[in-house]
């Protein structure tokens, strides 16, 4: 079977916008949760938020490329950009190599919202500019990356909820695996503007310990009160073993197993035994047993309901292997569709350093937590193998296992 | 509004916003072929010159227009 290994990384995250940044916000347990005023004035009941910069792109790409971008398709182009230089890519291998992306993107508010604003407004469709259609489609990351970088492989966005960008690198791993592609750029983005969360806050689920950002998102602690918003980007570079090898390319880790599943059920109440299929496919697809796995990046949101159904999942999987879990959520507030790529790119960072970074805020265990080992502080240990999960709206889950080479 | 002042306010939006590179700004200019212009460049001009001038341009009034300087007689043209 052919081998599927990651070749290059890159983040665009509100805990750092290069792999260094980020390697030291999560090794020394920094929050990059903030308030948006704006928020509170909109009509939000939470004004906490990531705090996510815009990139500067003039200069960096040509205005109709630039117009083209939705927020969340500038943080994808910066950190695509970096993978690629991480891998060793550059344009002429782009012009004569047939290269694949799948992209987890849920969302595109921001452009829809505007350009409607400006057709109410002006009753007339052409004032909203050329830009906007480009920009308010779904695929809108996948059409952007595909036309800048001049990708001419599988050209698909992943659109799967929270769980949208682990969906995207476990397809990407299936279509090198059979021999489809041999690299497929992979990766998650997620807006992070005023609109893009209005409708999720409605629903009460994010937190509103406005006292302190940093200590809001508190993933498995019992006095967890909802998640905190987040986003920007993150892009793996997936490529096969052996054309790795041949060209020198850096190994960071094998993805080695993609799990999956559907709750079947409830559109927002996750599932303990859906989220245990997930992880238990992935292993099995890894061969690995829980007990050869040595970090789990949970998927825990900080939400009440969320967390306690993972744990559940976490508790008959590895409670009994005192497995180290934490969820870097704690730290970047809920990243959405961009979480399950990025939460890739942390975990591969803590493999590379050797350390496990702590799930902060974590203060008190409820009855679902209790008997997981979960990181408070930043943990020094060796990782050969992680697992990473990713679970979404309408009950879609994912977990991929990455093992060291 | 004089012949003078459209000039500086079309050379400045092409300038600033469409980023055609200045040297390339010449009377005799070809839109398409010398300061590739496009179509979905056409659609930013509309919402521009809308703005900047306004007035909405239509896309069957441009067949004409292929000159900088035949764009700088429309705008002309249409706002006297």
């Amino acid at each position: 079977m052919r081998r599927v290994v990651i070749t290059g990384m890159g983040i665009y995250s509100c805990i750092g916008t290069t792999l260094e940044q980020v390697r030291e916000s999560l090794y020394n347990g920094t929050s990059g949760i903030g308030i948006d005023p704006e928020r509170k004035e909109f009509g939000y009941r939470s004004p906490l938020t990531g705090i996510v910069s815009r990139p500067a792109l003039k200069g960096l790409l040509d205005r109709r490329l630039r117009s083209s971008l939705a927020e969340e398709c500038e943080y994808a182009f910066m950190a695509t950009k970096d993978a690629f230089a991480d891998s060793g890519i550059d344009a002429d291998y782009l012009d004569n190599n047939e290269v694949g992306i799948f992209y987890g993107n849920d969302s595109t508010a921001k452009a829809v919202i505007e350009s409607n604003d400006t057709v109410r407004a002006n009753k007339d469709t052409m004032m909203v500019g050329s830009g906007s259609i480009f920009q308010s489609m779904n695929s809108t990351v996948t059409m952007n990356l595909s036309t800048i970088f001049k990708l001419r492989g599988v050209n698909i966005t992943v659109s799967a909820a929270c769980a949208s960008g682990s969906h995207s690198i476990g397809l990407g791993l299936m279509f090198i695996r059979h021999g489809l592609q041999d690299m497929v750029v992979c990766g998650g983005a997620q807006e992070t503007n005023l609109y893009s969360m209005e409708s999720f806050d409605g629903l009460s689920a994010f937190s509103v310990r406005t006292d302190d950002p940093t200590r809001a998102s508190r993933p498995f602690d019992a006095g967890r009160d909802g998640l905190v918003p987040s986003g920007g980007a993150a892009t793996v570079i997936l490529e096969e073993y052996e054309h790795a090898l041949k060209r020198g390319a850096k190994i960071y880790g094998e993805v080695a197993g993609y799990g999956f599943s559907s709750n079947g059920g409830n559109i927002s109440q996750p599932s303990d035994v859906g989220c245990e299929i997930a992880m238990s496919r992935a292993m099995a697809d890894a061969g690995v047993m829980a007990d050869g796995i040595d970090y789990v990046n949970a998927h825990a949101t900080s939400t009440p309901q969320g967390d306690a159904f993972e744990a559940m999942a976490l508790d008959r999987l590895f409670a009994a292997h005192n497995t180290p879990i934490s969820s870097t959520k704690s730290m970047t507030g809920h990243e959405c569709w961009m979480a399950g790529a990025s939460e890739i790119v942390y975990s591969m960072l803590m493999m590379q350093n050797s350390f496990v970074a702590p799930n902060i805020n974590f203060e008190r265990p409820d009855e679902y937590s209790k008997n997981l080992n979960i990181a408070v502080k930043t943990i020094g240990r060796k990782i050969d193998t992680f697992l990473s999960n990713s679970f979404g709206f309408g009950g879609t889950n994912s977990a991929i296992v990455v093992k060291k080479i | 509004m004089s012949r003078e002042e459209i000039i500086e306010k079309v050379n400045d939006f092409l300038i600033d916003e469409i980023e055609i590179d200045s040297d390339l700004i010449k009377e005799d200019a070809l839109l398409k072929d010398d300061l590739k212009i496009d179509s979905l460049d056409f659609v930013d001009i509309v919402v521009i010159v809308q703005r900047v001038f306004g007035f909405k341009m239509k896309p069957e009034d441009m067949g004409p227009v292929k000159t900088l300087s035949q764009f700088y007689d429309y705008i002309e043209a249409k706002t006297k």
